[in-house]
């Protein structure tokens, strides 16, 4: 390409800065100063030294907010009756998570007029106190299912889970008929129930040793170990919920929905307004 | 150099600079906008004062309980108590109504069937229905075909005890025999055109007239010599052609060999005596109240 004559050199021009123009020292760094509200330009000097006290920082935040629900005597509420699940019911309550309810259903009534219209006393802490993990859920595209224990038949149940169309016609529910062809296998169940014991839910020795059975007696109205089940496991209903013979993944969901909500006993509790 | 000591102030706008410079270009040290930094200063403010009044800070066996008394509990008792106290004069007169002579009390009437329109939505709904068109399995209330009774006392002794469930002593209760095991597998079938007859649907005229004898001895008991049912033991009419889980030969059969136990739930420990009088109101106006 031919040069054009009218154009300067660069390295000539006043107006265009090229290496050469550059100093021998480049003053790009931040000017040392030393008064006390200047000492952050420690922090931000060293990557590594930023990192380790934004997050004692953040822990702060957190600390001061959850270290107390541990210590604070009324972050759980005493009420009378509320008990661990029975085998039966956390093997339900197992199918629950695993089919991932949670993500259409919550189970928090929340201290609100319509809430407590719609679906009952709002809920108490002592009442997922054994839940692990909770199942508050974060949202609502079915109704809350805090307290529905009772409100349905156990055929509505069995009918609503096989086809939700059916008896709700305008629910987008999908079904769960195969929960009726897969068994709940009691193998696994003292092994659940232990589980539970080591994140604290206190289950005696006695209820893992026989939870293998209880869990097959729940679901049978003429098992002998009935009066020892409901001792175990006061208000528990014993009977076969899908009506059908054997104890199916649609038995134990069945007993965990029909016992929702419904252990606190409401006549010896008064809700304690400062919280 | 310090920006204590010395002033880095930029020629052109005669602004103090922060004194950072790279290559060559510094940056301006404008304050911040006076409307900004007072109103951070006061969101600080209000921030300590919210903590006062309201819940905040945790002490040692408690959270302080903010000067105003605030707590969502209360908030929410009084909002129900705010209703009800709103409610209480009507829910008090609904409580004693005479639910026969409601319909002379235009205000009383309006206010029952929309209160009871409501307690039907969230509990009846599920299995009747949002329209209480009911389902299979689940009665229609919107017709004259009642199981129980379609009067105002049957209607609210049925919600208040509910059908067959195991909560309530005083509930509704009856149980079909299962014929599987009891009648042959011709004698079921001659049963099944013997109601297909009696409900007016196409049959096979001979089994039917054998089916009449054996309906005679098995069912008659209890669903009437005619098949017109008997209401105190919630036993269907068999023969206006209205079926609860359905009138084909085959759902027939399955109703006979197995028999069927519908189970409603009681709702007197669920409602109150004003709530289920209103739903009692409701589900009586809806066409088939007697």
């Amino acid at each position: 390409m031919a040069k054009n004559p009218k154009i300067t050199d660069a390295e000539k021009d006043p107006n265009v800065s090229t290496l050469s123009d550059l100093p021998d020292e480049i003053p790009n760094e931040m000017p040392h100063q030393t008064a006390f509200l200047n000492r952050h330009q420690i922090l931000e000097r060293s990557p590594t030294l930023l990192l380790v006290t934004s997050l004692v920082v953040v822990a702060i935040g957190g600390l001061v907010e959850i270290v107390p629900l541990f210590y604070l005597e009324n972050t759980i509420e005493k009420v009378e009756g509320v008990r661990p699940y029975s085998p039966l019911e956390l093997a339900g309550r197992d199918i629950y998570i695993r089919e991932g309810c949670y993500a259409c259903h919550s189970q928090m009534i929340r201290p609100m007029r319509d809430e407590v219209e719609r679906y009952g006393h709002y809920s108490l802490a002592a009442e997922s106190m054994y839940d692990h993990p909770f199942q508050w859920g974060s949202k609502r595209t079915g109704p809350d299912l805090a307290r529905v224990g009772g409100k349905y038949s156990d055929a509505w149940h069995l009918d609503h889970f096989i086809d939700p169309q059916s008896v709700v016609p305008e629910s987008i529910m999908p079904g769960y008929a195969f929960l009726l062809d897969s068994y709940v296998n009691p193998g696994h169940i003292a092994d659940l129930v232990r589980t539970h014991r080591i994140v604290g839910v206190p289950y005696t020795q006695e209820m893992i040793d026989v939870a293998a059975a209880d869990v097959m007696a729940q679901a049978d109205p003429d098992t002998d170990s009935y009066d020892d089940l409901l001792e175990r496991y006061p208000g528990a209903q014993i009977r076969n919920f899908d009506g059908r013979p054997g104890v199916s993944e649609m038995d134990a969901l069945i007993a965990y929905m029909q016992m929702l909500g419904t252990t606190v006993d409401f006549s010896t509790f008064t809700p304690d307004a400062s919280r | 150099m310090s920006s204590k000591d010395k002033k880095d102030v930029d020629d052109v706008t005669g602004i103090d600079t922060t004194g950072h410079s790279w290559d060559g270009i510094k940056e301006l040290n404008n304050p911040l906008p006076r409307w900004w930094l007072w109103t951070f200063y006061i969101t600080i403010i209000w921030g300590i004062g919210y903590t006062i009044a309201y819940p905040a800070w945790p002490l040692i066996n408690s959270a302080t309980s903010g000067l105003l008394g605030y707590s969502t509990r209360g908030e929410v008792a009084q909002e129900i108590a705010r209703f009800e106290e709103a409610n209480a004069d009507i829910m008090a007169e609904l409580a004693v109504a005479d639910l026969e002579t409601l319909d002379q009390n235009p205000e009383l009437m309006r206010f029952a069937s929309s209160a009871g329109a409501a307690v039907f939505r969230n509990n009846c709904s599920q299995c009747h229905g949002s329209g209480a068109a009911g389902a299979v399995g689940y009665p229609n209330l919107l017709d004259d075909d009642w199981l129980w009774g379609g009067d105002f006392e049957n209607i609210a002794y049925t919600i208040r005890h509910g059908i067959r469930n195991e909560e309530d002593w005083d509930a509704r209760y009856s149980e079909m025999t299962a014929f599987d095991d009891i009648l042959s597998n011709e004698e079921i079938d001659a049963v099944v055109q013997h109601v297909l007859a009696i409900s007016g649907q196409s049959h096979d005229a001979a089994l039917a007239l054998a089916g009449s004898e054996i309906y005679l001895d098995n069912c008659a008991a209890c669903h009437g010599d005619e098949g017109l049912g008997n209401r105190d033991l919630g036993a269907p009419n068999l023969a206006n052609n209205l079926w609860l889980y359905g009138g084909d030969p085959a759902t027939l059969e399955q109703t006979i060999r197995y028999s069927r136990f519908g189970v409603m739930p009681p709702w007197g420990t669920r409602l109150t005596e004003a709530e289920i009088r209103a739903v009692t109101a409701y589900v009586h106006q809806l066409g088939g109240g007697e």
